[in-house]
This record gives C-alpha cells, sequence and structure tokens, in this order.
C-alpha cells in the first residue's frame, strides 16, 4: 500500500511539474464556458443587409427604418442596380438585399398592392431563415397597421412560455456539454497519452517488473486525473451557477455522483486507447479524432439529436456523452432524482465495465 | 536547396513508413467527414407536438389540421388533460404543447381575436427558437385563412396589402450540408496539418535525433521548412480529397476557382503550421505541446464562425478575430465554393493571413534555437 | 598514430555555469591535429558540457574557445562543417534503412549524390555490411548501429570528429572492434575527440585528459600519467586523483 502511495504521488508530481499542461488543464474549461457564455451565440444580431430602392418614397423609408432599428440589422450599402445584387454578395459581408419596387406608395394608395422582394444568401441556410423570418415579420407587422378596417385585424395571438428555460439562454445547453467534453477530454486523452507514453519511452517495462501489480500501476496513473477531471467538474458546476444562473435544482450529490461516474467511464475509455496506441502521437490522434469531433457533433451538444437522420441517431446512442448530457440536463434543469435516469446510469455504467474488461484483455495479451 | 530536398524526402518517407499513423491520417478524416456532415444541421423534422383542444369547435379544429398538414409537426397527443400535457412533455416526448382554450371560435368570430398558448421545452434555446418560429408561422398561416375567409365574405371598402416576394440564393434548398461540410473539412486539416507538424519537431526533440541536426551546417530556415512541406502537402492532400468527397456524395456546390481556393488554403495552412512549429519551439514534450496547440485549436474554431455568425458576437470578439486564422479561412471558403467569390473580394483577407504566415514562420524560426 | 604539432583545438579558461552551478571550471587545453585525445571523468564532472560546447550545440558562459580555426561565438557554423559528432543517443533515425541515413546525412553535409553513393560503399564495406544497406535501424544489434552512427559521422571526412561516449552499453569485443575503426580514421588524418568513463579506453587514446568537478586534474599521455601516480593502469590513476 505504501508502495502504491508512492507512485501516485509520482504521478501526480508529474503532472503538476508541467505548468504548462497545468495551466491548460484548468483553463480549458474555463475558456470554454466563457466562450459559449459571452462569445458565441446562433442569435442575430447585427447581421449586415443592403437596401435597392427603387422608390425612395415616404413609406419605403418608413419600413426600412422600422428594419434597421430592430436591432438585427445593419445596413451596409445602399445599392443602385440589380447587378450590384451578386457583386456584394460575393464580398461576403452582406446577408439580405432587400428590394422596393419603383412607384411603391403611388401602388400602394393606387391598386391596394404593392411589391418588396427580400433575397437572402442561404448559404448559411440556418441564419438566412431566421433573418427572412425577422424581415417578413416587420414587413406584415407594418402592413397591419396601414389596415384599420374591422374585417381585416383579425388577429390570433399566440402567447409563447418557454419551458425550463425563461430567457431562452444558450446556457442550459453549454454547461452539460461541455462539462462532457472537458471530462472526456482530461480524463480520456490524458490518460492514454500518459501510459501511452510509458510505452514508447520504455519505461513501462522498468514499471512492470517492479514490484508494483500492473492494476496498481494503472490505478496509480489514473488516480490523478480522475482528481484533475473533479476539479474540472466543480469549476465548471460553479461557473455555469454563479456567472451565467444555470440552475442546479435537483440533488448536488447526485450530479456529484454522475460526474464521478462519466469520469471514471472516460478514465477507463482512456486506457482502453492506450493499450492500443504504441505511442503518443497515435493515443493523441485517436482521442481526438475519434472522440472529440464526434462527442461534439453527435452527442446532442449544439445540434439536436432528433434532426439527424436515422443511422446517426443510432449511432449516437454509443456515444456516452450522449447519455451524460440527459442526465445532467435532467437533473440540473428539471430536478428529477435517479428513478428518472436509472436507464442513462445504468448504460454508462455497462459503459466503464464493457472498457475495462476489454482492456484487461488487450494488456494481458501483450504480456503473454 | 538541396538540403532542404533531404530533409523533405526524409519526413516523407518517415511518415509512409508508419503503418499506425497512415490510416488515422488518411482515413479516419474522411470517415468523420462524411459522418459528422450529415449531423451538423438545425433543420427541423419532427417537431413532436402535443394537443389540448378544450374548444372542440370546427375553427379549433381547422388550426390543429394546419399543423397536421405541416410536413414539420408530428402530432403525438391529443388529450384534454393540460397535467397529462405537461408530463408527456417533462418525458421529452414531445417538444411543443398547443393549448387552445374554450371560447376560442366564440372570441375569434366576436371579438375579432383569440388566444392559444404555446408550452415550449426550451433547454435547447436555439431549437426552442426555431419550433416557436415555426409554429408562430403555422398560426399566423391560419390567421391569413381566417382573414380571407372574411374578406370574401365582407368586402371591405379599402385594403392595402404588401407582397413580399422571397428568394434564398446559392442555396434555394437550404442544405445544410453545404455549409457544413467546407467547415468541419477545414477542422479537419487545421487539426491534421497543426498537430502533425508540431509533434513531429518536438518528438525529434524527445528521442535527441534533434542533436544530430544542430550540429551539422543545416541553417535555421532550412530546417522549418523542411517540416513544414510535407504536412502542407498532405493538409492540401486532404482538403482535395474532403472536396472530391463533397462533390461527389453530396454535391457541393464550386461556383469559384478552385486553384484560388487551394492557393488562400495553402497561405491559411502556413499560418496553422506555422504555429503549431512555434508552440513546439517553446516546448520540451509532446504532451505539452499536444495540450497547447489543443487549446489554441478550440479556440479558433469556436471563433470562426463555423457553427455561429460572427457577427453576432461582441465586438471585442470580432476584433480579437483578426489574430484567427481559422475565421479568416471559414469565411473565405465557403465564399469561394458557395458564392463564387474572386480574388478581388477575397484579397484584403488573402494579404492579411500572408503578412502573418510570415510573422509566424518568422518567430518560429528565430525562436528554434541550434545553439542551447 | 602521428600527430602534428598543429593545435586543432585550442580551449582557454573556458566556464560553463548552469545558474549558480558551475558545470566547467575554467578549463585550459589544446588539441594537436590528427591526435586521438581522450576526454575522462566520472559521470556528471562536465565531460558532455565541454564537449557540446565545441560542438556548437551549447554557448559558453565565458572563454576563448576556437575549434577548427574557427571561433566559437561567431563561427559556429564554419565549425559545423568542419566536423562531426557521434551522441550518447546515436542518433541515427530508427525508422529509416542505412542507406536512407547515410543519403539523409551526406546530403545536408552538402555531399552530390554521386559522393554519398561512393562514400556508403566504402564505409559500409569497411564495417562488412555492404549487404544490409536496406535494413530498418530498429531491427539490428546495438553494435552494428554503434559503429554505422560512427561512419555517418564522419561521411563528409571532417577535420575532427567528436565522439560523446561512444562505447556504452556493448561487450568488450565490439568496444575493441569500433576503437580500430577510430585508429584508422585517425590514422587518416582526422582528430578525434572522445569522452567515456571506461578508464581502460584512455589508453588507446594519445593523450587524455582528466576531469573531476568541472576541473581538469590532469593531461598528459597514459604513459606519462601513469608514471607520475605510480599507477599500473589508468583506473588506478583516475582512482588517486579522484581521493585527492
Amino acid at each position: 500500500m505504501k508502495l502504491f502511495r508512492s507512485f501516485v504521488k509520482k504521478e501526480f508530481y508529474h503532472i503538476f511539474r508541467d505548468v504548462r499542461t497545468l495551466l491548460i488543464l484548468f483553463g480549458l474549461p474555463i475558456a470554454l464556458i466563457l466562450i459559449f457564455g459571452y462569445v458565441v451565440t446562433s442569435e442575430i444580431k447585427n447581421a449586415k443587409i443592403a437596401i435597392l430602392d427603387h422608390s425612395k418614397d415616404e413609406i419605403t423609408t418608413e419600413i426600412t427604418n422600422k428594419i434597421l432599428s430592430s436591432g438585427y440589422f445593419i445596413l451596409d450599402e445602399n445599392l443602385s442596380t440589380e447587378k450590384q445584387i451578386e457583386e456584394i454578395f460575393k464580398k461576403g459581408e452582406v446577408r439580405e438585399v432587400i428590394i422596393f419596387e419603383p412607384g411603391f406608395s403611388a401602388n400602394l394608395s393606387k391598386t391596394g398592392q404593392a411589391n418588396v422582394q427580400i433575397i437572402t444568401d442561404a448559404s448559411d441556410a440556418n441564419t438566412a431563415n431566421l433573418l427572412l423570418n425577422y424581415t417578413r415579420a416587420i414587413i406584415q407587422d407594418y402592413t397591419l397597421s396601414l389596415n384599420k378596417g374591422p374585417n381585416l385585424n383579425i388577429k390570433i395571438i399566440a402567447q409563447t412560455r418557454m419551458l425550463y428555460n425563461e430567457e431562452l439562454k444558450g446556457v442550459y445547453m453549454f454547461v452539460p456539454g461541455t462539462m462532457a467534453l472537458i471530462l472526456l477530454l482530461v480524463s480520456a486523452m490524458m490518460t492514454s497519452i500518459s501510459i501511452a507514453r510509458e510505452k514508447e519511452m520504455g519505461t513501462m517495462e522498468v514499471m512492470l517488473v517492479s514490484p508494483l501489480k500492473p492494476l496498481q500501476i494503472i490505478l496509480g496513473k489514473v488516480t490523478p486525473y480522475f482528481v484533475l477531471s473533479f476539479i474540472n467538474a466543480i469549476t465548471i458546476l460553479i461557473l455555469g451557477y454563479f456567472v451565467f444562473g444555470m440552475p442546479i435544482k435537483g440533488s448536488l450529490i447526485l450530479l456529484l455522483g454522475e460526474s464521478m461516474l462519466f469520469i471514471l467511464m472516460a478514465l477507463s475509455l482512456g486506457i482502453l486507447i492506450s493499450t492500443v496506441s504504441p505511442n503518443q502521437q497515435v493515443a493523441m490522434f485517436i482521442s481526438m479524432m475519434a472522440l472529440m469531433l464526434p462527442t461534439i457533433l453527435l452527442s446532442g451538444f449544439i445540434f439536436p439529436i432528433e434532426n439527424m437522420p436515422i443511422p446517426l441517431q443510432i449511432i449516437s446512442h454509443i456515444m456516452p456523452a450522449r447519455w451524460f448530457i440527459v442526465i445532467l440536463k435532467n437533473v440540473m434543469l428539471k430536478g428529477t432524482g435517479l428513478l428518472f435516469v436509472w436507464k442513462e446510469s445504468l448504460i454508462l455504467i455497462g459503459m466503464t465495465l464493457i472498457f475495462i474488461t476489454l482492456s484487461v484483455k488487450k494488456f494481458k495479451v501483450r504480456l503473454e | 536547396m538541396n538540403t532542404i530536398i533531404h530533409i523533405i524526402r526524409k519526413e516523407f518517407i518517415q511518415i509512409f513508413r508508419n503503418k499506425t499513423m497512415l490510416p488515422i491520417i488518411f482515413l479516419l478524416p474522411i470517415v468523420q467527414l462524411l459522418v459528422l456532415v450529415f449531423a451538423a444541421t438545425f433543420e427541423m423534422k419532427n417537431i413532436n407536438m402535443v394537443v389540448v383542444d378544450q374548444d372542440l369547435s370546427s375553427e379549433s379544429r381547422q388550426l390543429i389540421g394546419k399543423f397536421k398538414g405541416s410536413p414539420f409537426f408530428q402530432i403525438q397527443l391529443n388529450t384534454f388533460s393540460q397535467k397529462e400535457a405537461e408530463e408527456f412533455l417533462k418525458a421529452d416526448k414531445a417538444d411543443l404543447i398547443l393549448n387552445i382554450p374554450s371560447g376560442f371560435e366564440r372570441n375569434l368570430l366576436k371579438e375579432n381575436s383569440a388566444n392559444v398558448q404555446l408550452l415550449i421545452n426550451a433547454i435547447n434555446g436555439t431549437t426552442a427558437g426555431l419550433t416557436n418560429g415555426y409554429a408562430s408561422s403555422v398560426i399566423a398561416d391560419y390567421n391569413r385563412d381566417v382573414i380571407i375567409e372574411n374578406i370574401n365574405l365582407n368586402p371591405p371598402s379599402s385594403q392595402s396589402n404588401v407582397n413580399i416576394e422571397y428568394s434564398f440564393w446559392y442555396n434555394p434548398e437550404m442544405n445544410y450540408k453545404i455549409y457544413m461540410l467546407p467547415g468541419i473539412l477545414g477542422i479537419l486539416i487545421t487539426l491534421i496539418g497543426m498537430f502533425l507538424t508540431a509533434l513531429n519537431l518536438v518528438r525529434e526533440k524527445e528521442m535527441g535525433t534533434i542533436e544530430q541536426i544542430n550540429v551539422s551546417p543545416i541553417k535555421k530556415y532550412q530546417f522549418i521548412v523542411g517540416k513544414l512541406f510535407p504536412f502542407l502537402c498532405i493538409a492540401l492532400f486532404e482538403l482535395a480529397f474532403g472536396l472530391t468527397i463533397g462533390k461527389v456524395i453530396f454535391n457541393i456546390p464550386m461556383l469559384g476557382s478552385l486553384p484560388l481556393l487551394f492557393l488562400f488554403a495553402s497561405v491559411y495552412l502556413l499560418v496553422a503550421l506555422g504555429i503549431g512549429l512555434f508552440v513546439s519551439t517553446l516546448s520540451s514534450t509532446q504532451q505539452q505541446v499536444m495540450f497547447v496547440t489543443f487549446f489554441i485549436m478550440i479556440v479558433f474554431i469556436m471563433m470562426s464562425g463555423i457553427f455561429t455568425p460572427t457577427e453576432s458576437m461582441p465586438v471585442w470578439a470580432q476584433r480579437a478575430n483578426v489574430m484567427n486564422p481559422a475565421a479568416y479561412f471559414m469565411r473565405v471558403i465557403r465564399m469561394i465554393l458557395l458564392k463564387g467569390s474572386g480574388f478581388m473580394d477575397i484579397w484584403k483577407s488573402f494579404a492579411s493571413l500572408l503578412i502573418y504566415a510570415i510573422i509566424i514562420l518568422g518567430l518560429a524560426t528565430w525562436k528554434y534555437r541550434k545553439i542551447a | 598514430m602521428t600527430a602534428s604539432k598543429e593545435i586543432i583545438i585550442s580551449v582557454k579558461n573556458l566556464v560553463k555555469k548552469f545558474g549558480h552551478f558551475v558545470a566547467n571550471d575554467d578549463l585550459n587545453f589544446e588539441v594537436y591535429k590528427g591526435e586521438i585525445f581522450g576526454f575522462l571523468g566520472a559521470n556528471g564532472a562536465g565531460k558532455t558540457t565541454a564537449i557540446k560546447i565545441l560542438c556548437g550545440l551549447l554557448a559558453p558562459t565565458s572563454g576563448d574557445i576556437k575549434v577548427a580555426g574557427f571561433n566559437v561565438y561567431s563561427q559556429t557554423n564554419k565549425i559545423k562543417r568542419n566536423i562531426g559528432y557521434m551522441s550518447q543517443k546515436f542518433s541515427l533515425y530508427e525508422d529509416l534503412t542505412i542507406a536512407e541515413n547515410f543519403r539523409f546525412y551526406g546530403g545536408i553535409y552538402g555531399l552530390n549524390k554521386k559522393q554519398i553513393q561512393s562514400k556508403t560503399k566504402l564505409l559500409l564495406e569497411r564495417l562488412n555490411l555492404a549487404d544490409q544497406e536496406n535494413k530498418i535501424i530498429s531491427a539490428i544489434p546495438l553494435g552494428w548501429k554503434q559503429k554505422l552512427a560512427f561512419s555517418v559521422a564522419i561521411i563528409h571526412d571532417p577535420k575532427i570528429v567528436f565522439l560523446d561516449e561512444p562505447t556504452g552499453g556493448v561487450d568488450p569485443i565490439t568496444r575493441r572492434q569500433f576503437w580500430e575503426l577510430i585508429y584508422e580514421t585517425a590514422h587518416q588524418g582526422t582528430t578525434v575527440f572522445v569522452t567515456t568513463h571506461y578508464m581502460d579506453e584512455a589508453e588507446y587514446c594519445d593523450r587524455v585528459s582528466i576531469m573531476v568537478d568541472g576541473k581538469i586534474s590532469a593531461l598528459d599521455s597514459p604513459q606519462n600519467l601513469k608514471m607520475k601516480y605510480q599507477a599500473k593502469s589508468m583506473d588506478e590513476v583516475f582512482i588517486k586523483l579522484a581521493r585527492n
């Protein structure tokens, strides 16, 4: 036992001496949360538009003003010919062009009809859709205000209540997602690199002939990363709670317990990766390419799983991060207890056992 | 010059002899590209909804009918009980509850105004916003129907109507993949290029072979170029491979000039790989390099506009993006492919990256010490 | 062993400090062209530090040092063109073949294709390894690696070749064979500067210097040293010096 303890101490020293890596390990979750919280958003703000106004009369000016004062749009340029439309899109700054036909007000009073054309750059289909909807809503609102007859002013008012997330804070998605990503990366990637390093440097054999049992070696290597990941998890939760107002409606103990379960799963995955990696570079690339990108994209972190094609939805079932995010959201936002998330927890336990079994098998094969 | 060729040749031999890494470098990114492009979509399909109709009138049924007819919505449950509907939502079996209170038809016909309620699971703020948008436009559609019906029954004296015609350029089918593929491809080539380059240099340090290099008359810039070139080639090759897949499997448009794209990509990669090399010159172990490079890459990518528009970022972040090569690349690759932008449209970005490349490679060469 | 009196390495007042630790404490010595100069001392005495300074791998803290006529502060590139170096880790690339290693190192020292080919042939024949040139380094025994690393170090016919603990970890017979290579090379006029902690190898050198705790405690031919310290072997000389 004493031997084990000194081994674990040595592993801690390794990590703490490498100040740069340590800074990154603690700085990464903080940076990610800050970026998600303060920097990136899929909402529309300051979208640059261009206006081709053939009439330049009272009404078109009023509509233009309403659009520009909405806060979503910024006027980039006033165009004068149709030809300029393609040019300005190609420059890449403008996302939407609004075209008013000539004689707008005149047509409106004479025939009761006037035409406006909205062209959006739909290469980013999502933003284009949102921009179009906002523009349309503003114009339609204005149109309704022109019509005062009782027969035309029939309105169905839809009151929307956003449940669990009144203000549509992006936080609610990204705190669980960031937790899953960071824990996975720190635990799985670091563990796999650390063990692969011993292999590459040849020091693994030195350890194997020492009185330490293989199980102790693995546990010793893994313990510091368990501690680090746990600290990371708490950091993320604290940041989320205090800085961004992410609620923790459910039991904190359950939350921490599930986090530890996920960390264990990630550690066992890291061990498994190290058994198939002859050196650090391979371990790193496998962890990164096979873990990071799919986790970000398939776990429901940014893109909702229900919208993906069926084969991908099936694949997302084997992404551990997916289940952990569900657990986190349920416990933190809905305040549910273990009974609600027992299924997902069981899946995580199962995955951990599978990874450990596979690792042990591979390890034994190597020793023979 | 000969020296550089010798270094490049050695690097290529080593890369291709490394049997474990070859599939990781060449196969894995392509598999990822194929799989992940399908995942990155905000397209809403199958919004599961619950209908609580407490009016049971012909108008309420017509409103519900509009939802039934919409390709976006699937009505999973019809119920009277508000509580049952909310339990359903809580269990994630539906995302939206449409609540039509009793008296809906009466209010609509007598008071010209009626209320309905939409309860949306807003944990995912983005999709909740979209769901709200879609549901609101179905309701607005129905609203219009009611108005038109009324007009036909009671023609008005005057009426103003602004017709809105809209069109989506460059992507009329609103296909998210053509936007995401260049983005994901960009991440992949950055990942491969930056990491391979950075790890390669620091591994020579760790293994000790760098001493033989330092004791030889190789000039610093020769060494840096020799370490840069092979991985630049590999990254460009991946770009070509990825674009081919994009064309063949996803049919992405390629409106602009491909040579221009590759020229721009080369300059971008010089910056990305240069950053990797610079980090290498500052570190002594592979682990350190991996982590620092990883950190830099994640921040760059998140802020590059790959998933979310850069204009929506706070001003200070947009200014910081001047230092973010990925932001330039994401913007330009989409501009060239999807809109056919030409050199005159991107020359500013091109010049900026060129200057950036010269600075970072200069820094890396300067920081690399043959003499300790 | 034909050593001329031409000075090819000149070291005056060499000091190297790492922070407060003085690795090389005011070293003074000269090496003559064509001689086999042994740089002895226990591990940690400062040998590797000194050799790295002479090779232009490490910058000295102070001192007047000239190698092959060039000074170590401002003319390191000229020095590097004229020296060869074999490090403790035998820096051949493990994932390249023998021929590929030769081609690479020959190339970066400025040899053209023909020169590389003829030199490679010559050097491999000398080692009886001519038919092994396509073997990968990781697959060959340590003794071969050692001799190959030495050959690579002299592929460009340098004036001086620096060997840092070149015979670590191999059996006495292989060591003896290695020293035969060193003799041949010195015989052809190349100066050999070799560090080692094997005291018996000191007998093979023309002159030896012994470093203790960063200072040179003795500098002379092996015979003179044995006479001076009344020792039967260099081992004894060293122990007597270390005790003082």
